[in-house]
């Protein structure tokens, strides 16, 4: 049997000023079909002002077998938070 | 072969750490560790959803050519049309637990793969059409609510997209039976009729009853079901008898009686038989069912196979791109 359509991985910003957010995948030849399948897919009912694609083969990705040592580094770093610093109340606006 | 005593008990602290994840109400993501069995469940369930979806366009698109106005063919088209939207979300679902499409369309086309048995039934009247979207999506709506909240993080959203949408789907045909309804004496009957051919296939799409549902207390200790399948029922009979009265029309049960005791409609047994015969294929439309989804995607090969080619050649054209000959 044919090897079916390559997947694609969509992300889609809703509306000007947030992010695109991924919000699945859909299998399409080439990209610009990827983003027509898109917008009948993911954007029926004007969820989305802009659309991204791509080949969900080209996404390289974080193990999440190694997440604790890999984000390990972070966890001992309190004196990155505004709350490490202590002040005195009368101190306002900071 | 893992066999020798420390992967095996590297294997089950696997196991129990997964499993304390789930009792904290947390999410597993695609690449996050999971046991084969919790993987094998989830294609099984989610591909079974996908393929109900899809097949579930069927019996109503029997009817799009033929809505009696304008505006009930555009909301059927749109309903259609996100059934097929909601197979989609639904494979891509899928497909993060390692399967591929082409497997998950060949299971459905060989039979290997089930899909919502309620779509094995014919759509004889326009009726029909308000009959499914009140009961059939009032009961895929009952069922995946709590699927929101299910453990596998992908499956979990789609099904609140799909949850948005769907309470379009049932408001439409409830107002298609309401119109009916308050129609001449014909049109109330023709409402009737669809009811009764519907109830009881509706009720059925709960699936076996908790004593002969096998999978369900695994599938509850995974967080993938919230309610079984028996609870699930019993709150779809109380929220649809009265919307049934409000329309004026009787459910086909002599012992549906409203129970003071326990503030629920008790209603009578099921015909577990029929059941099983549609599920095993022998319902009135399982062949026309597949035989219309394998048509459909044959009929489409071209249309990917030139997609395809078109890719390769605008790929090709960007590597090496045409020398203009002049004679």
């Amino acid at each position: 049997m044919k090897k079916y359509l390559p997947l694609y991985e969509i992300f889609i910003r809703s509306k000007n000023g947030l992010h695109h957010k991924h919000v699945g995948s859909l299998h399409a030849s080439d990209p610009q079909m990827a983003i027509m399948n898109a917008r009948d897919v993911y954007t029926r009912r004007q969820e989305g002002i802009s659309i991204w694609v791509i080949e969900s083969k080209d996404i390289t990705a974080s193990n999440p077998t190694d997440s604790d040592a890999f984000y390990a580094p972070a966890e001992d770093k309190v004196y990155r938070h505004p709350t490490f610093y202590k002040l005195p109340d009368e101190v306002k606006y900071m | 072969m893992p066999f020798n005593a420390e992967q095996l008990n590297m294997e089950l602290s696997l196991e129990q750490k997964f499993q304390e994840k789930i009792d904290r109400d947390e999410r597993i993501e695609p690449r996050d560790w999971m046991p084969d069995s919790y993987r094998k469940t989830l294609v099984r369930q989610i591909s079974q959803h996908a393929h109900s979806e899809i097949v579930g366009m069927l019996p109503e698109g029997n009817w799009i050519s033929r809505a009696p106005s304008l505006k009930r063919k555009l909301g059927l088209m749109a309903k259609v049309q996100d059934e097929a939207g909601h197979g989609l979300y639904l494979y891509s679902a899928a497909e993060t637990l390692g399967i591929e499409r082409d497997t998950l369309i060949d299971q459905l086309h060989t039979g290997k793969a089930k899909y919502s048995s309620i779509f094995n039934y014919p759509t004889l009247t326009w009726a029909d059409i308000g009959t499914i979207g009140w009961l059939v999506d009032g009961a895929a709506i009952m069922n995946q609510v709590p699927l929101c909240r299910c453990s596998y993080g992908p499956y979990a959203r789609a099904m609140v997209r799909v949850c948005k949408e769907e309470s379009f789907h049932q408001r439409q045909g409830f107002e298609i039976l309401l119109s009916l309804c308050q129609g001449s004496p014909e049109q109330k009957a023709m409402a009737q009729d669809a009811l009764n051919r519907w109830w009881w296939p509706s009720l059925m799409m709960f699936g076996p009853s908790d004593v002969d549902s096998p999978h369900t207390q695994q599938s509850m200790a995974w967080n993938i079901k919230r309610f079984s399948n028996d609870e699930l029922r019993q709150r779809f009979v109380d929220m649809t008898v009265p919307q049934a009265e409000l329309l004026g029309i009787t459910v086909p049960d002599p012992e549906l009686k409203f129970n003071e005791a326990t503030s629920n409609y008790d209603f009578g047994e099921i015909d577990w038989d029929e059941f099983w015969q549609v599920v095993k294929g022998h319902g009135p439309c399982n062949k026309d069912r597949i035989a219309a989804r394998v048509k459909a995607h044959e009929d489409g090969a071209w249309v990917r196979e030139a997609s395809m080619a078109y890719a390769e050649k605008q790929e090709q054209r960007k590597l090496n791109p045409i020398e203009v000959k002049t004679a």
